[in-house]
């Protein structure tokens, strides 16, 4: 910066400066999305792979709206050639060419189920580790701060093993292919835990006092005192919770075969490495595994960066 | 983080025992589904994983499986540096050449049959050195390229990113307008799942007419590619770095935030009456004050470098050739797709010391902070 010009200009440069990195950072960071939202609704195939060679890739055109028909893949040259424009066909083959609803389910109610559970127990169980005395507890606590080192890599093939042996709730033996060993192991979590312990030991101590006075049980004051209270920290374990489940990509790799069971990750796969590889359908296919999160953080941004902040907040 | 105790402990008043009973009742009652949860799903799988590693063990197999010691462990961490012997002409016992006058060396494969001592290893890498020759033998060399990749990753990733994620969390934290826009633009990657991000970024890493080609080819006037980011053993694997990179910044980015927003106003300020300048205020404010930040955020990367399986497992295979082979892929190769559940635990219990030792180092290092203090 010259030192020379006039503090005004100098702070204005400044500005320009500081604004110009940003958004260039901001278009690093954005392309890759725009790319993939961008390619989806161009309903030309042909289109989509010439485009990627410069700047194009990034500008939907041209701008005319096509309905999505049946097997345009298959047809002539001339006719793709006269329903190119911007629409969802591409969409509309993902589902065509496999069960994307079903995946789709498959995802929302392995994460749902995961993520609700789990708030409720892990909560429950950083109750009385953060206000209630017992024998034990502070074993208890080291052990579960212990066990947040082990990563779940170390663990994925001892459990598979050890998954195919468990006793099927409907009768018969092994969890594989089905919805229970994609939700249940994931349910109790040492990190989920030990944020609700950290929250609630700051809760103040008057809260279950009160409540004790007048003669309420723990549970009680647990479900209608201190649940209320921790809003922020639910919404926290529930957002990384969801990311985690949401993303979750090796472990159904490891115990699922069946498309019933199959979760948008592995299918995402799959469907990725099907020949001829459609980069059409195949973005198409992304945005839409995209889209509920995307959708959720957009909705919920300040508490998706708090929740990540709390994370750091170790030690 | 152990201040809990004074704060949470009831004011110590007697107590009936029979409230005590129930008190401790209640705890556990509460504490048991999470309990139960961690006992089966984690802490017995990883003891199992110990256990595993020392039978042959493997999946939908018919016979029982066999106890078999270290034999794992042997044949995943042997290794041997074998001098090399230039080929020697059987009448004259002359050293061989070929045209260009480079001396000629046994083929590996020959070298490791012509010895019983050799049997069941396999080249790993040759080097030279004080003139001549070794070659590398591994008991198992996809191994060992994995960790060799692993640590790549770790060595590129961990600085790269974190003095990135700080330089962003820097510029998101001052206050100007539009602020919280950017703040989210540069953390929307982290809530794409990686197998998503994997799919995009095959896309964009397209040889020849690609788009990540193009943009090269742009800002150099045409000097640069086009290169074949995920074919070429030298570029598959920084390319990989790049979107991981690209995915996970954001996080990081908001654990330095948070970090940065916790230093005292009052620091900066006297920094600057004793005549700081913005650079200075950085280096003897900024980075001191973040130091725990930088820590975890150093070792919570390097364990996400360990774990590196997604990116590589959907865009590469590990491949070209093993050029992007990574420890847990390895692992769940040796699991899933050959069933070798005991030799695939042997490479978790590895990979688990290895994130052990990280997280170890963390603690120390922060434990002698706080007896510094």
């Amino acid at each position: 910066m010259p030192h020379g010009l006039p503090y005004r200009l100098r702070t204005t440069m400044k500005a320009v400066l500081n604004y110009t990195v940003m958004v260039l950072l901001a278009f690093f960071f954005a392309f890759p999305i725009v790319f993939m939202a961008v390619s989806a609704i161009k309903t030309n195939e042909t289109q989509i792979t010439s485009d990627v060679g410069g700047i194009l890739a990034f500008v939907p055109y041209p701008l005319k709206w096509v309905p999505p028909v049946n097997r345009l893949d298959d047809a002539p040259p001339e006719i793709r050639e006269a329903y190119t424009g911007l629409g969802l066909q591409n969409f509309f083959d993902v589902f065509r060419r496999m069960p994307f609803g079903r995946f789709l389910w498959n995802s929302a109610f392995i994460t749902t189920t995961t993520v609700g559970l789990g708030l409720l127990v892990n909560s429950m169980a950083a109750y009385p580790l953060a206000r209630l005395q017992w024998k034990g507890r502070n074993i208890v606590l080291a052990v579960i701060v212990a066990l947040i080192i082990i990563p779940f890599e170390a663990v994925a093939v001892p459990l598979m093993l050890l998954t195919t042996r468990l006793p099927k709730p409907g009768g018969g033996v092994g969890w594989h292919d089905t919805y229970i060993v994609q939700i249940i192991p994931f349910i109790a979590d040492a990190f989920s835990i030990y944020l609700f312990y950290q929250f609630f030991i700051g809760l103040p101590k008057d809260l279950d006092e009160a409540a004790l006075i007048d003669g309420a049980g723990r549970l009680r004051i647990f479900w209608h005192i201190i649940v209320p209270n921790s809003r922020p920290v639910f919404a926290t374990v529930a957002i990384l919770k969801f990311l985690w489940i949401w993303g979750s990509y090796l472990w159904p790799l490891l115990v699922i075969r069946l498309p019933e069971y199959r979760p948008l990750t592995v299918a995402m796969q799959e469907f990725f490495g099907q020949y001829p590889r459609l980069w059409g359908d195949t973005l198409a296919f992304a945005t839409m595994t995209t889209l509920p999160v995307l959708a959720l953080f957009l909705a919920f941004q300040r508490w998706f960066i708090q929740s990540v902040a709390a994370t750091g907040i170790k030690g | 983080m152990r201040r809990s105790g004074e704060k949470t402990d009831l004011k110590r008043r007697p107590r009936p025992p029979m409230e005590r009973i129930k008190e401790n009742a209640v705890a556990w009652l509460m504490l048991a589904p999470a309990a139960i949860g961690l006992t089966i799903f984690l802490a017995i799988p990883f003891l199992m994983a110990f256990q595993l590693s020392l039978t042959d063990t493997r999946l939908l197999s018919p016979n029982p499986p066999q106890f078999v010691g270290l034999g794992n462990y042997r044949q995943l961490l042997r290794i041997h540096i074998i001098p090399m012997e230039p080929l020697k002409d059987p009448v004259t016992g002359e050293i061989q050449r070929d045209e260009d006058g480079q001396v000629l060396y046994p083929r590996p494969r020959t070298l490791l049959r012509s010895d019983r001592r050799y049997e069941g290893l396999q080249e790993l890498a040759q080097f030279h050195l004080f003139g001549r020759r070794f070659l590398v033998a591994a008991g198992d060399p996809t191994f060992w390229k994995g960790l060799t990749n692993n640590f790549y990753f770790a060595l590129v990733v961990v600085p790269l990113q974190s003095a990135f994620a700080l330089l962003l969390a820097i510029l998101v934290n001052q206050k100007i307008r539009g602020v919280n826009l950017f703040r989210a633009l540069y953390f929307m990657p982290v809530v794409v799942p990686m197998v998503v991000v994997a799919v995009i970024w095959f896309f964009l890493y397209n040889p020849g007419v690609g788009t990540i080609n193009a943009f090269l080819k742009a800002v150099s006037w045409g000097r640069l590619g086009p290169f074949n980011w995920l074919g070429d053993p030298k570029l598959a694997f920084p390319s990989i770095m790049l979107l991981s990179i690209w995915q996970g910044v954001g996080f990081q980015m908001v654990i330095f935030l948070a970090g940065l927003q916790e230093i005292p106003s009052e620091l900066y300020e006297a920094a600057e009456v004793d005549g700081c300048n913005e650079i200075q205020k950085f280096f003897f404010v900024t980075l001191p004050q973040l130091r725990n930040t930088t820590i975890f955020v150093v070792v919570a990367t390097t364990i996400l470098a360990f774990q590196l399986f997604t990116q590589v497992q959907v865009m590469t295979g590990g491949g070209p050739g093993e050029a992007t082979m990574t420890t847990i892929l390895h692992a769940v190769r040796e699991g899933r797709y050959q069933l070798r559940a005991g030799y695939a635990s042997a490479i978790t219990v590895v990979f688990f010391l290895i994130v052990l030792a990280v997280s170890l180092v963390q603690r120390a290092v922060l434990r002698e902070e706080r007896a510094i203090e």
